[in-house]
């Protein structure tokens, strides 16, 4: 599973930045039958925290009509010199964090 | 009785052909269109693992790709503009998803492969990333030629319960409708594409599969003759187009 | 006519359609009930929500959505949450935005599933406890030719 993050390299004080995150992840809905016609166990991340200077700045929770693969895009007001970071988990709790460093000059 | 009235609707309600061709993308809405033009759209992660296979040592020689075809910018640029080509050692022509199969095979030592493998599908992603944006050019060998025939033949021959042929949605009917969608011109302009019906990555292959199981006729085996003389016939009817990379469909 | 003759092709050529979502469907009640949790039953204002989604979709499972809500986003008058609802997928509930006032600007984006064509809502609770609103209708076909 990858993930492709957005944050740009470096951006005024104040200035408000577009921050855009793509996991890759089938967000299988658990309501889907397979082949065989058994239910699909759900498989979904449920959370994606986005946290800026020791603080979270922006959360979606999501649900299975999100789509496979999902993206988010949202805005951050830039402060100081700090790593955005990103934390994601799924339905059976599992976490995976990744971030990039925002250089404010 | 009912069947028969159904289809004398659809080509009765449909224009005539398109003089013009237009891809699939010509045809998609413009918010699919925008998230094809965006980097960031999810066939980005078979690009991704692509490139990183490139230089990854694999099979019994441990030899990556790059040991071999050193910077794919230079050695594959163009290469998927212009597959399916011909294969010497089995005196038969070959489409790029075998080809890379077949380098893994022989090349690798890596042992016969899986067509629809996830690594072969990322592989062909990024050789066909090479291409991006280049006219389809079809190979001009002469030994393609009784193959593209072939193709051409399959393409306006019937099939299926429905007994409908390729040509009778896609030459003749493109434009119009069918149920909702639209019908294509069907180019092969965007494989391997990120549908959002299958919410993954999947080959012409599998697309034509669809198509095939749609007109309830029996579907070509992987990798078969019948397969790549259509995907010859596809490109060359497609040529001048612009191969597209990252592709989304509906 | 047309209807039916869509009908027709669509059982036709697309084959028996792969269930995507199982029996349960949410229904305008449900939505309903599930919007009175968010809200905690209090009352919703028309305004100061844009939703954008594509009005025709050739597809349902990948539906770019956009939400902006009008506001300052300044520490004392700021977005809160933003809740995505659709009407007849299994579940109401599609996706909940927390912001603050570090976003700036309330406007987000993303792609979702709508099982079929339906009314999206969204609703924003804003910091001064007041509940905004926006909804959209959406038509979505499917592609004809589909694995089965
Ligand atoms: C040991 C050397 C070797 C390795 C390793 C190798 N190849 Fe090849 N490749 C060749 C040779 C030789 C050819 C010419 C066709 C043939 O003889 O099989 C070729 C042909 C190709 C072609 C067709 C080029 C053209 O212009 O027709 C593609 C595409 C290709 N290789 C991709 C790959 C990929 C992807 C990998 C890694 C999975 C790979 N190759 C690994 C030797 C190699
Ligand atoms: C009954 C009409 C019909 C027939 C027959 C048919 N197709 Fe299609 N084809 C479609 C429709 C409709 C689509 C668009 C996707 C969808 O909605 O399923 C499509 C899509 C395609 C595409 C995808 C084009 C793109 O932009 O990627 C290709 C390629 C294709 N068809 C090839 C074929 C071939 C080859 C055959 C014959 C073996 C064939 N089709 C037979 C209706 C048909």
């Amino acid at each position: 599973m990858s993930v492709l993050i957005n944050v740009p390299e470096t951006a005024a004080p104040g200035e408000i930045v577009t921050i855009r995150i793509l996991i890759q992840h089938p967000m299988e809905t658990g309501f889907r039958t397979g082949r065989d016609g058994a239910l699909v166990p759900r498989d979904i991340i449920e959370s994606v925290a986005c946290l800026y200077q020791g603080e979270e700045v922006f959360r979606a929770d999501l649900f299975p009509a999100i789509t496979a693969n999902p993206i988010l895009s949202f805005h951050l007001r830039a402060g100081e010199t700090g790593r955005v970071e990103f934390v994601w988990t799924d339905n059976s709790g599992v976490t995976a964090r990744d971030g990039r460093l925002l250089t404010v000059a | 009785m009912i069947r028969a009235a159904v289809l004398a609707g659809i080509v009765l309600a449909l224009p005539a052909g398109a003089q013009d061709r237009r891809t699939g993308y010509d045809d998609m809405s413009p918010a699919l269109q925008a998230m094809q033009d965006d980097p960031m759209n999810p066939a980005a992660f078979w690009l991704i693992d692509g490139e990183a296979l490139w230089s990854e040592p694999a099979g019994t020689r441990g030899q990556s790709c790059a040991d071999c075809h050193d910077a794919a910018e230079d050695s594959m640029a163009g290469v998927a503009a212009r597959y399916p080509a011909w294969d010497e050692e089995q005196a038969a022509p070959v489409d790029l998803n075998g080809r890379i199969a077949l380098c893994r095979d022989r090349h690798q030592g890596a042992g016969p492969q899986d067509r629809a493998d996830p690594d072969i599908l990322a592989l062909l992603a990024y050789v066909t990333h090479q291409s991006r944006g280049m006219p389809l050019t079809p190979d001009p060998d002469p030994r393609l030629d009784p193959a593209r025939a072939r193709g051409e033949t399959l393409f306006t021959t019937r099939m299926g319960q429905l007994n409908l042929s390729c040509a009778q949605c896609h030459d003749d009917n493109s434009g119009g409708h069918l149920a909702a969608a639209l019908i294509p011109q069907g180019h092969p302009t965007g494989y391997p594409q990120y549908r959002l019906e299958w919410e993954t990555l999947g080959t012409l292959e599998r697309r034509i599969r669809g198509c095939l199981t749609g007109v309830r006729a029996e579907p070509f085996a992987p990798g078969s003759a019948d397969f790549i003389a259509l995907a010859l016939y596809l490109q060359s009817r497609a040529a001048g187009l612009q191969v597209e990379t990252l592709p989304i469909r509906p | 006519m047309i209807l039916t003759r869509r009908t027709t092709l669509a059982t036709l050529i697309g084959g028996p359609l792969v269930l995507r979502f199982g029996p349960a469907a949410a229904t305008p009640e449900t939505m309903q009930t599930a919007i009175d949790g968010f809200t905690g039953g209090a009352d919703i204002t028309e305004g100061r929500v844009t939703l954008r989604i594509p009005l025709l979709v050739e597809n349902g499972n990948s539906v770019p959505l956009t939400v902006s809500v009008d506001s300052p986003m300044t520490p004392d008058d700021f977005v809160e949450q933003i809740a995505i609802f659709n009407e007849i997928n299994p579940l109401p509930d599609t996706a909940r935005f927390h912001l603050t006032p570090r976003s700036g600007l309330a406007t987000v984006e993303t792609r979702i599933r709508l099982n079929g064509s339906q009314t999206v809502h969204a609703i924003a609770r804003l910091s001064d406890g007041s509940f905004w609103s926006a909804a959209t209708e959406v038509i979505v076909t499917a592609p004809a030719c589909r694995e089965v």
